[in-house]
């Protein structure tokens, strides 16, 4: 079907749509529940929130499943340095996102006020440990990860949670938790009415603005403070290899060189920039599922520019160069990339079409009064 | 060296989270198909009552659902973070399995469960319906590609080893598939959940009945409870038996070790009932045994043999010894891929290549181990008898327990005078435990049964973890423990409040409380 070297491009392109879904599908849900306990001054508001993504938070939860199932089987060697290395920093997200499937379901079924306020909070926590965890993980990649392989390509880690914790990985927390806000405040003014419609157009402008100072603060490091990675051996990219077998330079500026090989790259900072620019004066016009789609590719913008700058490095190692890995070197055999991009083929557009329909189904704004004549059923 | 106690600690994480995870999901295999039934009847009959039963076994679903989907999470990323070498090992093969059950299964159950609870304004009857069965379809999904994945683990076909990229890559999908453990291991997994569905919703609307509460409600929930329950009962006992357990070197060990067969008997070989499986003199004290009944089960005729320990251990010494050279000319290759004469002797070897990493317990360099670290390690090639004996014995104990009790129900339902027969409903409300119990006990077979591997003769469990240190682990373990044992405490009261209330919880204004006038949440 596809001969290998297509086969790595085509499936770091999946590995970046899927990112892209995850962020665009369930960003607006952890940006909601960070502005739960705040935009929702009475409990009905708080449900009102709530009910907006009730019926369909899982499915956007399953994004980051997937995105970890897609990434054991097409990058393995990917999911296993990765996954021991940050152990603590993972071990948080999930400690995190427990409480959202609990949260959600058990919330409102008990009337007691300290219970409710306990899972908002909870919930809360779900939603933002979320999005600054895997904020600081894309900072933190960029940076290179203190990993090293040996012979039989058993990786080692050098670090603890808190060395994640510099400045670069920071700016780019800020970055992820301004995108949340922005959108999961555009989705909520286009699902809720009155009040809290309007605080959320509040939050859309004031996120939309630290974003976009913060996204340009962030590419100006990535060229001066940033050392960026480069291969600079040949590389055979049709065969299966083995990650040793590679030199690599370090310099920095040098994750912006593929601006200069690829010049269309310069879109995805653009798209990001002018989205993000739009997004407040669509929501405020009361086009706001249109000002929804431009906060998702604002979203999509600032992932692919992360994602192209670094290509085709998928998690450099700051410890020993070498060990890096790129997409020549860390993907599945090729007859596993085949057959799953078969299963990819064949399962996507079921899944994006019954993701559709569901919306299609639970579309419409959700309002105080729907809630208090349906107290028992939803969230 | 990788230190014992990291690995030690490692299994202990996963089993406490894996066994923990499946508290939840069997009750979600069976009440989601039970659910589906329940609304099929509502649709075809148009009866208001199955649908409000429908509904509220969905929100006892609901709670049960969110756990299950909570402990999930662990359960997919603990591969990369606890196994990160058995996650490069043989990702390429077990990472696919994994990967279709996200795109194929999980998105189906977790998009449809949202439209379950709060479509049924929004959608007909008929759009609703298929949801609900769309639901069930997609846990059942779930469970038949995880057990694709598990099944490989135990009888790994469809792969061969690539000695330059350090790793197990796929050859065969369809053999991956289509692996006979992988059928046997779902048809049983997923009977058995439908069995703890029908127990839980047949000993539930038991205790309605014995408290006279909304008792047209529960006799038809224990009706439902009791046919489908008799009949997933029936289909684990009759499928999922020891036929299994012939495929496969480790599964033939576990056979043995399940039926403490320290010695290869003549065909066909007996069946231990029960005794006391004594690990130093290799034999089973005070054994009560039927003639014949092993080998017709597990090999399904008379004159095939059923291999015991001794000749399975036997076995194992030739392998390691084939493992070694394997082992050494890999190191070799590795220094020059392009050298002929060691390519051929690892082609001939490399099938014992995971055996000779068996020594890697004991020795780094496996090349030179010592005779009595070899004879160790043939030591450790084999499960311990007397674990594997005796969770086996208590998983069919409760299996028998259960079939009795959805026998009687079935047939007093038959006679209609179930809810007069107080014994049964009291069996059946104090029976609720026995299908956890029977899964808990199952799980630790299949999977205590296939040590010392992660993949049956290909990787040892002792080399399969991450280069983490034992301070983490038991840092990680800690979290794990408080998290899960907060969470359980809250579901089980949210549960247990809500059992209590039936289907008054529903606020339609028909069932018990609300008839006296008294008000709940």
């Amino acid at each position: 079907m596809f001969d290998y070297e297509t086969l790595r491009i085509i499936w770091w392109a999946i590995l970046v749509f899927l990112i892209c879904g995850f962020a665009v599908m369930d960003g607006f849900d952890f940006g909601i529940a960070m502005l739960l306990p705040f935009l929702g001054k009475t409990d009905d508001e708080r449900r009102v929130m709530l009910n907006t993504i009730g019926a369909t938070w899982e499915g956007s939860q399953t994004w980051l499943v997937t995105l970890g199932g897609i990434t054991f089987g097409a990058w393995s060697i990917v999911y296993a340095v990765l996954f021991s290395g940050v152990y603590a920093g993972l071990l948080l997200l999930l400690f995190a996102l427990f409480l959202r499937p609990v949260g959600f379901d058990y919330r409102s079924k008990l009337a007691c006020s300290k219970w409710r306020n306990f899972w908002d909070w909870g919930l809360f926590v779900g939603g933002t440990v979320p999005a600054v965890v895997l904020s600081l993980a894309a900072g933190n990649l960029m940076l290179g990860l203190p990993f090293d392989l040996d012979a039989e390509l058993r990786s080692t880690y050098d670090g603890g949670l808190f060395d994640l914790f510099t400045l670069f990985p920071l700016l780019c927390v800020l970055v992820g938790v301004s995108l949340c806000l922005m959108h999961g405040a555009t989705f909520l003014h286009w699902r809720t009415e009155n009040v809290l419609a309007e605080r959320a157009q509040k939050i859309i402008q004031l996120s939309s603005l630290a974003f976009i100072a913060l996204f340009v603060l962030a590419g100006i490091y990535i060229a001066f403070g940033v050392e960026g990675y480069k291969v600079t051996s040949a590389i055979d990219t049709t065969i299966t290899a083995n990650p040793l077998h590679k030199t690599i330079e370090k310099g920095a500026g040098l994750w912006l060189s593929n601006y200069g090989t690829y010049p269309l790259l310069l879109l995805a900072p653009i798209v990001a920039i002018v989205s993000a620019l739009l997004t407040p004066m669509l929501s405020g016009k009361s086009h706001s599922a249109s000002a929804f789609v431009l906060s998702s590719l604002a979203m999509i913008g600032a992932i692919v520019t992360a994602g192209g700058s670094m290509f085709p490095f998928v998690l450099p190692s700051s410890l020993n160069a070498v060990s890096s890995l790129i997409i020549w070197d860390a993907s599945a055999s090729h007859y596993t990339m085949k057959m799953l991009l078969l299963a990819t083929i064949v399962f996507m557009p079921i899944v994006l079409a019954y993701t559709i329909w569901v919306y299609k189904v639970m579309r419409g704004k959700v309002t105080v009064e729907q809630i208090q004549a349906n107290q028992h059923t939803m969230y | 060296m990788i230190s014992n106690e990291l690995v030690e600690l490692s299994r202990l994480q996963f089993a406490l989270t894996a066994m923990y995870h499946f508290l939840f999901v069997p009750l979600t295999l069976g009440l989601s198909f039970i659910l589906a039934i329940m609304e099929s009847v509502y649709v075809m009959t148009g009866k208001e009552i199955y649908k409000d039963m429908t509904r509220f076994w969905g929100k006892l679903f609901g709670i049960n659902f969110a756990m299950g989907v909570t402990t999930g999470l662990t359960m997919e990323f603990q591969f990369g973070t606890n196994w990160a070498y058995y996650s490069h090992y043989v990702g390429d093969i077990f990472g696919v399995p994994l990967a279709i059950e996200g795109l194929m299964a999980f998105f189906l159950e977790s998009t449809f469960v949202g439209l379950f609870f709060f479509g049924w304004d929004r959608l007909s009857k008929l759009q609703h319906l298929s949801t609900t069965w769309l639901l069930a379809l997609g846990t059942n999904l779930s469970a038949l590609w995880i057990l694709i994945a598990n099944a490989w683990m135990q009888n790994p076909v469809g792969a061969e080893f690539n000695y330059d990229t350090m790793r197990m890559e796929l050859t065969d999908f369809a053999a991956i598939f289509f692996n006979p453990v992988a059928q046997v291991k779902f048809v049983h997994t997923i009977a058995a959940g439908y069995v703890t569905g029908s127990m839980f919703v047949l000993g539930i609307s038991a205790l309605y009945l014995l408290k006279h509460q909304d008792v047209p409600f529960a006799r038809r929930s224990f009706r439902i409870a009791s046919g489908f329950g008799l009949a997933a009962v029936l289909s684990v006992i009759v499928l999922g038996d020891e036929s299994g357990y012939t495929v496969g070197e480790v599964q033939r060990a576990k056979l043995a070790a399940i039926e403490a067969e320290w010695e290869t008997e003549e065909a066909p070989a007996a069946f231990t009932l029960i005794g006391f499986p004594n690990e130093e003199t290799r034999t089973t004290d005070y054994a009560i045994k039927i003639p014949y009944a092993l080998g017709l089960i597990a090999t399904r005729s008379i004159d095939e043999k059923v291999d015991g320990l001794d000749t399975i251990r036997e076995r194992k010494r030739h392998r390691i010894e084939n493992g070694m050279i394997a082992y050494e000319n890999l190191q070799i290759l590795r220094e020059d891929k392009n050298n002929e004469v060691a390519k051929a002797i690892f082609e001939k070897h490399k099938a014992d290549l995971g055996h000779g990493l068996l020594l890697k317990k004991y020795t780094e360099n496996v090349v030179d181990a010592t005779p009595a670290q070899i004879e160790s390690a043939i030591k450790d090639a084999v499960p311990k008898v007397a674990p594997m004996f005796w969770t086996f014995r208590g998983m069919v104990f409760c299996g028998v327990l259960m079939l009795f009790i959805f026998a009687a129900s079935f047939y007093y339902n038959m006679k209609r005078d179930a809810h007069n027969q107080r014994w049964l409903l009291k069996m059946a409300f104090w029976g609720i435990p026995l299908p956890w119990i029977a899964c808990e006990l199952g799980w630790v077979v299949a999977e205590y049964g296939r040590q010392p591997w992660t993949i049956a003769s290909i990787l040892p469990t002792h080399l399969s973890t991450s280069s983490l240190t034992s301070g983490q682990l038991y840092g990680s373990i800690a979290g794990f423990a408080l998290m899960y044992t907060t969470l359980l405490v809250i579901e089980l009261f949210l549960m247990v409040k809500y059992v209590r209330l039936g289907a008054s919880s529903l606020h339609t204004g028909k069932y018990h409380f609300e008839k006296q006038g008294a008000s709940h949440v």
